[in-house]
C-alpha cells in the first residue's frame, strides 16, 4: 500500500527542488509532488509558478491538461482496469462492469469507505496477454473474474 | 532431489508481461526448490523473446543450448525441478530450443535480434552479442557518411507517419544552432503495442547506441526518451542502462575515446495519449500542456527549446545500429516496395499466440492473425482486426490479404501506423467500437481545434442515437459528414484519423449500423 507523506510545504520545497536543475523541470517536478503527497495540492501551484517564473494559470493549465495529475487524494488503494481496444477484445467490459458492481463504484470513483479508487487506464503495454489490471503499480495480465476478484479482496483489505 | 552440484543458469524474463503474468513469484519458487535442494543456480533477468502467451517462459541453459518451458506458473516450479528440467528434461510444458519454435523460426530478427538472450543491465553482454558495432562504424563514416548509410536503408519512421528519417536527420544536420536535440517517441499510447516498451526493457543499450549515433550524425549532443508512466519497468531499465554505458564511456563527454559527446535522460509523461504526437510531447518535454504545435516550423528546424530537434520513435532508433553495422544496403534487401527493412509486428486482442513477431514487409495480416498468431484466443471466428491502434481502420476478415506495407494499406483507408494488430472474434460490437474511438479522441483531444474537439463528442451523440434507432438514415449521414470534418478540419491525426476507425466499422459492418449491406469490397 502507498504511503504518502501529509501536506508540508517545507517538504513541498525540497521536493521541488531538487529538479531545479533540469531543462523544462515541470513535468518531474509535478510528478514528484504527486508521489510525496499522493496528489497535486493547490498550495504547490503558486509555489511552483514562483519558482520557474511563470504565471500560476500556466502552471495551473499544465496539472489540469494531464489525466495522471491527481487534485484530491485517491482512496487507500488505486485499481486500474485497462479499457482500451485489445482489453476490450479480450472481455475487459465484463470485468470492468464486475468490478463497479462488486465494488459499488463507477470507473473513477472512490467506494464510500475511501479504500478503493478504481479508475481505467488506457494500455498498460500488456496487450497480447489481455485483459490487464494495476494495483498499487502492480501490473496483471491475463485478468479474469478469479484474478479480479482476488484483486479486489486485497484492496479492500 | 539433489541434481548436482554446478551451478545451473536459469533465464526469466523481467519484461513487464512476465512480470504480469507471475515472472517474479516463478523466480521466488525456483530460488526456493534449488535451495530445498541444495542446488546452485544462477538466475539471469532477461527481457522477452516475444512469445507472449508462453509468458513466463524460463529458459535453462544446457550442452544442448537454452530449454525453454512454459507459461510456467509460482506451482509449476517444484515438478518442474522433479522432471529434472535442469538437465532440459522432458516435462509437458516444455517447448524446446525457443529460436527452434516455429512462432521464432519465421521471423527476421535484426531490432529484437537480442530481446530476450541477453541481460539488458549488462554492457558485456550487448557487446558480446554485436553491440556497439554500429557506433564503431558510425564513428569511422562520420555525419555525411552516417546519413548516407541510414539513406541508403530506405528506413521510415516507425511511429506512424512513415517519414524517411535519412531527410529528417539531413535537415537537422544542415541546420546552423549552438545546441541541438535527439528526442525519442516512446510514448507508445496504442492500443495493441508493446515493441517500444519490450526492446526498452529487453535490450536498452541498442536504443542508446541507435540515439547516440544519431546525435553524431545531426551535432546533438544531448538526448531525451520521453515515455508513458504507464512503463514503470521500461523506464527502471532505461535508467539502469544509461548509467552503465556512463560507467563504461558510453555516454557523456568523449564517448568511446572519440571526439563526439554525447549524453541522455528519461522523461516521462502523465498519461495524455495526444503527448505522442511529436510537437505535443516537445511541449510535453518543455513543461507545457501537451497542446499540438501548427508546423512549420518543423521540429527539424525548431523543435525542444526552439532548437534544430530529431524526433524518432524507439522502433526506427533501434533500426540504426544494424544499419550501420551491417550498411544500408544490407537493410534495404528486405521488405516489398517503399517499405524497407523489417517491422517488429504485434499481435494482440483476443488471439491465441499474441506477441512480438518481426518480419520483413510484406508478410499478409492473414499470415499474421491466422497463421502465426493461431487464430482467435476465445476460439470463435475472427470478425475483424483494428491495425495501427485507435486511429487505425477495422479491417474485415475479407480484406486480410492485405501486405504489411504502407501504400498498400493506405490504398485501403487502412494505417499501419505503429505496427500493433489487435484481434476481435465475431462476437465484436462494431458500433460500440466505433463509439469508443470517437469517445476516446474526446477524451485525448488537445483542444486546438474545434472538428477533433467538439466534433468528436458530437460523434459520440450520433452514435447513441443511431444505436436508439432515432432517425437513422439522417443520422448515419450526419456521421459521416462529421467525419469528413474531422478529416479535413483537425491539425494532427488525432481528429484526422479518428474517423478510420469509425467510418471503416461502418463501410464493412453497415448491418451493425442498422445500415442498408453493401458489401462492395467482397465483390471486388
Ligand atoms: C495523436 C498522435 C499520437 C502519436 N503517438 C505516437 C507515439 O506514441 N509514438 C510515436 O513514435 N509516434 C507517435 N505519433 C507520431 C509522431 O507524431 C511522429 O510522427 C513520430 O514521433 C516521428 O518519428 P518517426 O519518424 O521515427 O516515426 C503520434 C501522432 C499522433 C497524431
Ligand atoms: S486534431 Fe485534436 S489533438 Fe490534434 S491538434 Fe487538433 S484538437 Fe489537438
Ligand atoms: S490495451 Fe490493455 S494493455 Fe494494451
Amino acid at each position: 500500500m502507498p504511503h504518502y507523506e501529509p501536506w508540508s510545504e517545507e517538504r513541498a520545497e525540497a521536493v521541488i527542488g531538487e529538479f531545479a536543475h533540469l531543462e523544462g523541470p515541470l513535468m518531474p517536478m509535478l510528478h514528484a509532488v504527486q508521489e510525496t503527497f499522493g496528489y497535486v495540492p493547490d498550495a504547490v501551484v503558486p509555489m511552483l509558478a514562483e519558482r520557474l517564473n511563470v504565471s500560476r494559470a500556466e502552471v495551473h493549465g499544465v496539472v489540469t491538461f494531464y489525466h495522471d495529475f491527481r487534485h484530491e487524494p485517491a482512496g487507500q488503494h488505486v485499481l486500474k482496469l485497462c479499457r482500451a481496444e485489445a482489453c476490450q477484445a479480450a472481455g475487459g467490459d465484463a470485468l470492468a462492469a464486475h468490478a463497479e458492481h462488486k465494488l459499488g463504484c463507477k470507473l473513477g470513483e472512490t467506494t464510500a469507505d475511501g479504500r478503493v479508487t478504481v479508475e481505467p487506464i488506457y494500455c498498460l503495454g500488456l496487450c497480447a496477454t489481455a485483459p490487464s489490471a494495476m494495483l498499487d503499480g502492480r501490473i496483471v495480465a491475463r485478468l479474469n473474474e478469479r484474478r479480479l476478484d482476488a484483486l479486489i479482496s486485497e484492496a479492500q483489505s | 532431489m539433489s541434481t548436482n552440484s554446478v551451478t545451473v543458469r536459469i533465464y526469466v524474463p523481467k519484461d513487464a508481461c512476465a512480470i504480469a503474468c507471475g515472472a517474479d513469484e516463478v523466480v521466488e519458487a525456483i530460488q526456493a526448490a534449488a535451495l530445498a535442494r541444495k542446488q546452485p543456480v544462477e538466475i539471469i533477468r532477461t527481457g522477452s523473446r516475444g512469445m507472449l502467451w508462453l509468458e513466463p517462459l524460463v529458459e535453462v541453459a544446457t550442452p544442448e543450448g537454452r530449454i525453454a518451458y512454459g507459461p510456467v506458473e509460482e506451482g509449476d516450479v517444484a515438478g518442474l525441478f522433479d522432471t529434472g528440467f535442469l538437465a532440459g528434461g522432458a516435462h509437458a510444458l516444455r517447448i524446446g530450443r525457443p529460436e527452434e519454435h516455429p512462432f521464432m523460426a519465421k521471423q527476421t530478427r535484426l531490432t529484437f535480434a537480442r530481446c530476450g538472450i541477453v541481460d539488458p543491465t549488462s554492457y558485456t553482454d550487448y557487446v558480446a552479442h554485436g553491440g556497439y558495432k554500429g557506433l564503431e562504424r558510425a564513428l569511422a563514416l562520420g555525419p555525411v557518411g552516417i546519413i548516407e548509410e541510414v539513406k541508403k536503408s530506405g528506413l521510415r519512421g516507425r511511429g506512424g507517419a512513415g517519414f524517411p528519417t535519412a531527410i529528417k536527420w539531413k535537415t537537422v544536420a544542415d541546420a546552423r544552432d549552438d545546441r541541438k536535440y535527439i528526442v525519442c517517441n516512446a510514448d507508445e499510447g496504442d492500443s495493441g503495442t508493446f515493441a517500444d516498451r519490450m526492446i526498452m526493457e529487453g535490450d536498452p543499450f541498442e536504443l542508446i547506441e541507435g540515439m547516440t549515433i544519431a546525435g553524431i550524425a545531426v551535432g546533438a549532443t544531448k538526448g531525451y526518451v520521453y515515455t508513458r508512466s504507464e512503463y514503470p519497468h521500461a523506464i527502471a531499465a532505461m535508467e539502469k542502462a544509461i548509467e552503465v554505458a556512463r560507467q563504461h564511456g558510453m555516454l557523456g563527454i568523449n564517448i568511446a575515446g572519440s571526439t563526439h559527446s554525447f549524453d541522455m535522460e528519461v522523461r516521462m509523461g502523465a498519461g495524455a495519449y495526444v503527448c505522442g504526437e511529436e510537437t505535443a510531447l516537445l511541449d510535453s518535454l518543455e513543461g507545457g500542456r501537451g497542446t499540438v504545435r501548427a508546423k512549420p516550423p518543423l521540429p527539424a528546424h525548431k523543435g525542444l527549446f526552439q532548437k534544430p530537434t530529431v524526433i524518432n520513435n524507439v522502433l526506427s532508433l533501434t533500426a540504426v545500429p544494424h544499419i550501420l553495422a551491417d550498411g544500408g544496403e544490407f537493410y534495404a534487401n528486405f521488405g516489398m516496395g517503399r517499405s524497407r527493412g523489417t517491422m517488429p509486428i504485434q499481435i494482440a486482442g483476443n488471439v491465441k499466440h499474441g506477441g512480438l513477431f518481426e518480419t520483413a514487409f510484406g508478410i499478409t495480416l492473414g499470415e499474421l492473425i491466422n497463421d502465426i498468431g493461431g487464430g482467435t484466443a476465445s476460439g470463435r471466428p475472427v470478425k475483424a482486426a483494428q491495425v495501427g491502434g485507435p486511429l487505425g481502420a477495422y479491417v474485415p476478415t475479407w480484406q486480410f490479404d492485405l501486405p504489411f506495407d504502407y501504400e498498400a494499406f493506405a490504398a485501403k483507408d487502412a494505417l499501419i501506423g505503429h505496427g500493433g494488430i489487435v484481434v476481435f472474434d465475431e462476437s465484436a460490437d462494431m458500433v460500440k467500437m466505433a463509439r469508443f474511438a470517437m469517445e476516446f479522441c474526446s477524451v485525448e483531444s488537445c483542444g486546438k481545434c474545434t472538428p477533433c474537439r467538439i466534433g468528436s463528442t458530437r460523434g459520440v451523440e450520433v452514435i447513441d442515437r443511431i444505436v436508439a434507432g432515432e432517425r437513422r438514415e439522417k443520422n448515419l449521414e450526419v456521421l459521416k459528414d462529421l467525419c469528413q470534418t474531422m478529416k479535413l478540419g483537425s491539425l494532427c491525426a488525432l481528429g484526422g484519423f479518428t474517423p478510420y476507425p469509425v467510418l471503416s466499422a461502418l463501410t464493412h459492418f453497415p448491418e451493425e449500423f442498422g445500415d442498408t449491406p453493401r458489401r462492395l469490397e467482397a465483390a471486388e
